[in-house]
């Protein structure tokens, strides 16, 4: 063989894709699956401790799974729960990939929200094709500007984004108290603070009213389903994206590669923010109709969550999504039927989110599923 | 005491780092362990050390068997290692340093650390180190710091020091004073093990020279009757060509040239202090210089890493005084880095990512928008094959890439594109005979065919062996210009070292 096709023959070798190894499969699979169970046995012995019976114990894991994924309400309000949760862990997510902390997305919500009510309530007369498309994008305008600001400073002075987003997210709450006591936002026919309702012409279609009037499932669920692909083919197709994660990965081959640190960063938080700000505008065109002070409802810290438990894989976060959109539909049955108070299942997801960062406390507990030895 | 290692094998998952390795280490000798990057001799020695444990063989000293589990029982059983990256706090003095980690106490445990400073300056003395107990460690140099790890060894009662490429970081002048100080320790009936890929130092040094490969030794060596080229063979399997043949350069135009150029480091002194610099076509110019004295900011500089506070500079008769790193880029400068763990490539990226780190957006990978991901995939395939990386496919992770093969990659992705300029810094750092080779070739292959090498390096032999003219730079100065035909190591030397 000449050298010239030998080494043709060893690039068509090279082409070929690794084998995905054992470890790669149980770190990414077994583990989240076996944290999920091992914090539903740990809530369990929470509930038995604190004076639960046992068989309603078992009757709250019956109303925790039919909450959930027991009918078609169920679901739906899984999916009405997971819709916000998702679009804010997407940009929580993607901030990560560029080693960026965003713990703003509170903060970006709020603005998002505020930016849809405006647009949702002014412009009446418009054709819902274009009144709602331009409300969800001032949405995202609103979170992108607000998350912006924590770029621009870290960029241009180094501040550290953790605790700008922080500062901005506690200016963002006083922020909406004092719009929504004050014209043109507050409804002129209240005296509580409350925004004006978003115009039907704004509002995210409820997509199975016909069944049954009280199903809340709204569009909002295309927008994050199609935020999912939007951020998958960022990351991982475009230039970029290709910029986000090496800067994320390794600052300093970022700078030797020659891509501009201050751009990236700002632009990071700034897509971040977008998708925030489009899980607030979804609240508010969805699922509220209007904006109330805590109507953001603290999504943008449990995001935060779920970007870890999806590690950070815009697929990894809508599975994640979907995981905690149950937890909190079955958890309000859980509370109805069975008397056990919701905070329970803020444990349940604190435990998971413990467990997944803790790979090695899962394999000691659980070593039969796992052959691959811990790195 | 005596160290006896017998049929140790040791795997990680598929990987077999040693297998069935039989060393014995002596009192009163100096052993070589010699071996490329991937030979094993880190793991052999981290076994020794307690880092690791071995799947099979025993160690055993003075002929009982005994099990090391941890680095403790390792500093217990009498052995101590002396490693690459000195381990010690900057702002403590010398004695404080020392004793960490075993500090002699008084009354009420508090730190007594007179008694420390006294069992300083003695070790100090008693093996001729020389070495000022209450000196701050930072404001020490390298070769200095080098003793202190040398004393902690001591301090804690080793009879077993094994060296971990001990004189990377050295100048020509220091390697001697080490050598000397080595060889007094192994006077003093001290067992020392001494791992280096430069062939020349163990030959000198060493009174028997076991060389590792593929995780197995393969061969024992006397150094009075070994040659380099033997060693070589042993080391990587085949016969290799020690040295680089070129023939003299035929400098062209003007490439890069520096005027008057000032840099500012972190610290906010000139690291560059006015430097006037000329880079031909087709020659190759080493600048040497002890580490840390400005070289570093000078390649920062000239590829647009780091700004330039006065001066100009241009290249290919354009003004780059202010430009991006990735306007020199496209103006043809290739850059390999000094450190590529720290920013030559992206360990949790492919090695298909890593091969367009800086080339990702031109119009061959990319649309503008998005990444055109099989000609990426294409084209790294052809620079992993055409430059010899070691991988079964472009889709693993760089990271996993022994250290040679890493470098290899980086070679790759710099010269495997169209460029005017090589701006090389450590091209060869830590790398084994066999890739030290490869890469040397690559460069004098570029600089044949007209390109630009701008080369700085520590290791004085790369610098003789490569260059056509020599710089040598101290304290933020060119000091000095050699032709390198006619220059000596020693002449160099003294110029490193701030004296001529």
């Amino acid at each position: 063989m000449s050298e010239q096709t030998k080494r043709e023959s060893l690039s068509e070798q090279l082409l070929q894709r690794a084998t995905v190894s054992r470890f790669d499969v149980e770190q990414v699979v077994i583990v989240p699956v076996l944290a999920v169970v091992l914090a539903l046995i740990i809530g369990g012995v929470v509930m038995l401790a604190t004076g639960v019976a046992p068989q309603a114990v078992a009757q709250s894991y019956a109303a925790l799974f039919t909450g959930s994924l027991g009918s078609v309400y169920a679901l739906s309000e899984t999916l009405t729960a997971a819709t916000p949760l998702t679009l804010a862990a997407l940009g929580i997510a993607l901030g990560f990939r560029a080693g960026l902390f965003n713990i703003g997305a509170e903060g970006q919500i709020i603005l998002g929200g505020i930016g849809a009510v405006v647009v949702g309530f002014s412009f009446a007369g418009l054709p819902i094709y274009l009144h709602l498309p331009l409300a969800l994008l001032a949405g995202a305008l609103g979170g992108a500007a607000w998350a912006a600001i924590a770029g621009w400073l870290r960029a241009a002075t180094g501040a550290h984004e953790v605790i700008i987003t922080i500062m901005l997210n506690l200016t963002s709450m006083r922020l909406l108290t004092y719009l929504l006591r004050n014209p043109p936002i507050q409804n002129p026919e209240r005296t509580d603070p409350i925004s004006k309702s978003v115009l039907e012409s704004a509002q995210l279609p409820h997509l199975l009213d016909w069944l049954e009037p009280n199903l809340r499932l709204d569009a909002g669920i295309f927008v994050a389903i199609a935020a999912v692909v939007f951020v998958y083919w960022i990351l991982f197709r475009t230039t970029i994206g290709f910029e986000f994660r090496a800067s994320g990965l390794n600052p300093d081959a970022a700078r030797y590669a020659g891509m501009r640190s201050g751009f990236i960063i700002v632009a990071v938080m700034a897509l971040s923010g977008a998708l925030a700000g489009l899980a607030g505008a979804n609240q508010v065109l969805g699922v509220i109709g209007r904006v109330s002070p805590n109507f953001s409802g603290g999504i943008g810290f449990d995001a935060i969550a779920v970007a870890l438990l999806g590690r950070s894989h815009p697929v990894g976060v809508l599975i994640a999504g979907l995981l905690f959109g149950a937890l909190q539909a079955g958890g309000r049955q859980m509370q109805a039927s069975a008397g056990v108070s919701l905070d329970l299942i803020s444990i349940i997801q604190a435990l998971i989110i413990i467990f997944v960062a803790a790979p090695v406390l899962i394999r000691k507990v659980f070593p039969w599923p796992f052959r691959s030895k811990a790195k | 005491m005596d160290v006896e290692l017998r049929g140790i094998t040791k795997r990680f998952g598929d990987v077999i780092a040693n297998s069935d390795v039989n060393l014995s280490i002596r009192a009163g000798e100096i052993l070589g362990l010699l071996g490329e990057n991937g030979a094993g001799k880190t793991t052999l020695m981290n076994i020794l050390s307690g880092l690791y444990r071995p799947d099979k063989g025993e160690i055993l000293i003075d002929g009982k068997p005994v099990r090391i589990e941890s680095a403790k029982d390792a500093i217990r059983a009498g052995i101590g290692m002396v490693h690459q990256h000195f381990m010690l706090v900057p702002v403590f003095t010398v004695a404080e340093n020392v004793v960490l980690g075993v500090e002699p106490v008084g009354r009420l445990d508090w730190l007594d650390l007179k008694t420390a400073r006294k069992q300083v300056e003695e070790i100090s003395a008693q093996h001729g180190l020389d070495v000022d107990p209450d000196a701050i460690i930072e404001e020490l140099p390298v070769g200095i710091q080098q003793r202190v790890e040398i004393i902690k060894v001591l301090f804690r009662a080793a009879s077993v020091l094994i060296f971990d490429e001990p004189t990377a970081v050295l100048t020509p002048q220091e390697v001697e004073e080490f050598f000397e100080i080595v060889r007094s320790l192994r006077d003093s009936g001290k067992a020392l093990v001494f791992i280096s890929h430069k062939l020349h130092e163990v030959l000198k040094v060493a009174n028997r020279i076991s060389v590792l490969r593929d995780g197995k030794i393969v061969g024992e060596a006397d150094p009075k009757t070994a040659t380099d080229a033997e060693l070589a063979e042993l080391m990587v399997g085949r016969p290799i060509s020690l040295g680089v043949e070129k023939k003299p350069a035929t400098p062209g135009p003007p490439l890069l040239e520096a005027r008057h150029l000032k840099v500012l480091n972190e610290r906010e002194e000139f690291a560059v202090n006015d430097v006037d610099l000329t880079i031909c076509a087709g020659e190759v110019v080493g600048v040497a210089g002890v580490q840390g004295n400005g070289q570093t900011e000078l390649v920062e500089a000239v590829t647009g890493m780091r700004p330039v506070a006065s001066g100009t500079l241009s290249f290919l008769g354009q003004d780059i005084t202010r430009a991006s790193t990735r306007q020199c880029h496209r103006l043809g400068m290739a850059h390999i880095p000094e450190d590529r763990r720290r920013s030559g490539i992206i360990g949790e990226f492919t090695i298909a990512e890593n091969m367009v780190l800086n080339t990702y957006y031109d119009s061959r990978y990319s649309s503008g928008i998005t990444l055109r991901w099989p000609d990426v995939y294409k084209a790294s395939a052809r620079n992993v094959a055409d430059f010899d990386v070691r991988t079964p496919s472009i889709f693993n992770l760089s990271g996993n890439l022994s250290g040679g093969n890493q470098q290899k990659l980086v070679v790759a992705r710099e010269l495997s594109r169209d460029v005017k300029l090589i701006v090389a810094a450590q091209p060869t750092r830590g790398l084994d005979v066999g890739s030290v080779d490869y890469v040397h070739d690559r460069i004098i292959e570029a600089r044949d065919a007209g390109v630009g090498v701008l080369m700085v390096s520590t290791e004085l032999d790369e610098i003789m062996a490569l260059s056509d003219r020599i710089l040598v730079m101290f304290r933020g100065r060119i000091v000095k210009e050699f032709d390198a035909a006619k220059a000596t190591i020693g002449e160099i030397g003294l110029a490193m070292a701030g004296v001529a």
